[in-house]
């Protein structure tokens, strides 16, 4: 201990601190907070550069999702359009069908009508010539009947009969 | 083939030191014979030993004795001499002739004597005590010495080292060239994992100038210490003395309340005030002898741990002078080799012990009380 005493150099003290703190003011202006601040810097840079990048990646990612999501909105639309499409293809046919089968019916109706009218005047045409046929005829029967007394008597009896029956 | 390699290592290495231990005993007699001779040269060794790790008032490269005269010639430059004895004195040490001659400035008379100057009278009379200490008085010594010239030297390498960094970082956009690649990282060390560990994100800033100053101050010193021009600086008490008072009054005056409360009151609500009546007496005084024991522990580890890597180094290089022989030789030479690369590890070591220490003070003074339960703790340990 007494070595220690006897060895400490108060001059060699004084200089230290001297320098020491000179030495401290100088590297403090001009070397450790430039380079401090330097690293500091471009540490933020780095750090904001990989939030930037992190947010660029967010951003592709939402883009993508919403470009999917407009694909599937486009894709669902063009669905339902199709759908629509066949639905109304399906209607028109349908519709079509409907009316030609209407129309079908109506002419079928009409020549049914115009069948029976054609019918009802063959059949009254028939009528009549069966009973002008039949008036002839029996113009020839009532003829023939007349032909002697005794049968116009048997059919006047007849009648006779049949009339007070009535 | 690798445990081959290993035996023959050994096997080498046995054959060496038995050889050696021959020879030593061999030496032994060698010794007692001519007892004289061998015991100046260890005396010789010790001196310069211990000349090596005092300052020195001229710059030594090297020395010679004439065989013929015995005179010893230093090859080396002077360096200025400034004293402050009733009025300012300055003259250049070569007018010492390393002690040899006396000096007169002034009106005063001065002498070197083992790397000391002391007032005396014009015949150069220098008296002593019965331990053989001079009486003589001994002006204040400013001079420009070894020492302070090597700190002089240091600064303006760390100037111009890292304010070419600085710059370097302004010219290439924050990307660090050259040896700022190198030392980048160490600065980035300094910051990351003993600044901010131990003050904390928010208080570490207003350390740092400081931390990284005495970190390369410190590092550049042992590793000028461990090149053959032989500066201890860093390895002599005044110089980590005046280290440690300046990390005592950065703590001093940085200490936020609850620092200086921690003092007064260490137990603070963990007592009740009839506990506090016993124990506080002690407590308190050991708080306090704390505050000063903390950074001379930083001054006294150290002085010891650089002073001790010179002398064991300094202790084998003299082993070869002693030794001279073909085994002993190089066998000191391999030892005072590895002892040197364990002293470049130390040189770095030392340099981090003192700024992870002061930055664990400047944690304790900067303490708020946000953490507070945190370093309890680790004050108790310390």
């Amino acid at each position: 201990m007494e070595k220690l005493v006897n060895d400490f150099s108060f001059g060699l003290f004084f200089w230290q601190i001297i320098i020491f703190v000179l030495l401290l003011l100088l590297l403090r202006k001009f070397a450790w907070k430039p380079i401090l601040n330097a690293v500091n810097a471009r540490e933020e840079g780095i750090k904001d550069a990989l939030a930037s990048a992190e947010k660029a990646k967010l951003e592709m990612a939402n883009l993508q999702a919403d470009n999917e999501k407009m694909l599937q909105s486009a894709r669902a639309e063009r669905e339902t359009m199709m759908k629509e499409a066949r639905e109304i293809k399906a209607k028109m046919i349908a519709d079509a069908k409907d009316e030609a089968q209407e129309a079908a019916n109506k002419i079928i109706t009409n020549a049914q009508a115009a069948i029976e009218s054609e019918k009802k005047a063959a059949i009254s045409e028939l009528k009549e010539q069966v009973a002008s046929l039949s008036i002839e005829i029996a113009e020839k029967v009532v003829k023939a009947e007349l032909s002697d007394n005794e049968k116009q008597l048997k059919l006047v009896r007849n009648m006779l009969d049949n009339a007070t029956l009535n | 083939m690798q445990r081959n390699t290993l035996v023959r290592i050994l096997s080498v290495l046995l054959f060496i030191t038995s050889f050696s231990a021959v020879a030593q005993d061999e030496h032994v007699k060698e010794a007692k014979e001519i007892l004289p001779a061998t015991k100046t040269k260890k005396e010789e060794i010790k001196e310069f030993i211990n000349h090596h790790l005092m300052d020195s008032h001229d710059f030594n490269l090297f020395g010679s004795t004439d065989e013929e005269t015995g005179e010893t010639h230093h090859y080396g430059f002077p360096l200025p001499v400034i004293l402050w004895d009733e009025g300012l004195h300055t003259f250049m040490s070569s007018e010492f002739d390393h002690g040899k001659s006396v000096v007169e400035s002034n009106g005063n008379y001065y002498k070197l004597y083992h790397s000391k100057i002391y007032r005396t009278d014009a015949d150069g009379t220098i008296n002593y005590d019965e331990s053989h200490h001079p009486t003589n008085v001994r002006p204040l010594d400013f001079s420009i010495t070894k020492s302070v010239l090597m700190m002089l030297v240091v600064g303006l390498l760390l100037v111009w080292l890292f304010r070419s960094l600085a710059k370097s970082y302004a010219k290439n956009g924050s990307i660090p060239r050259g040896i700022g690649r190198f030392f980048e990282p160490v600065v980035l060390y300094i910051r990351d994992d003993i600044a901010i560990a131990n003050i904390g994100e928010n208080k570490y800033k207003k350390y740092m100038p400081f931390l990284l100053t005495v970190f390369f101050f410190i590092w550049f010193l042992n590793m000028f210490g461990l090149t053959p021009l032989g500066v201890n600086v860093t390895g002599n008490i005044a110089v980590t003395t005046a280290l440690a008072i300046i990390v005592f009054f950065i703590t001093t005056f940085t200490g936020t309340k609850d620092y200086w409360l921690h003092i007064v009151d260490p137990l603070g609500k963990s007592l009740p005030w009839y506990g506090k009546v016993a124990l506080y007496p002690i407590l308190v005084l050991i708080e306090i002898l704390g505050m000063f024991i903390k950074p001379f522990a930083l001054l006294i580890r150290l002085y010891a741990n650089m002073t001790a890597g010179h002398v064991v180094m300094m202790s084998l290089i003299g082993l070869i002078f002693i030794f001279k022989s073909w085994i002993g030789g190089p066998l000191s030479f391999g030892l005072a080799f590895a002892i040197m690369l364990i002293e470049l590890l130390v040189a770095l070591l030392q340099a981090y012990i003192f700024t992870m220490l002061a930055a664990l003070y400047f944690g304790f003074a900067s303490v708020s009380h946000e953490h507070h339960e945190e370093h309890e703790g680790e004050i108790q340990h310390l």
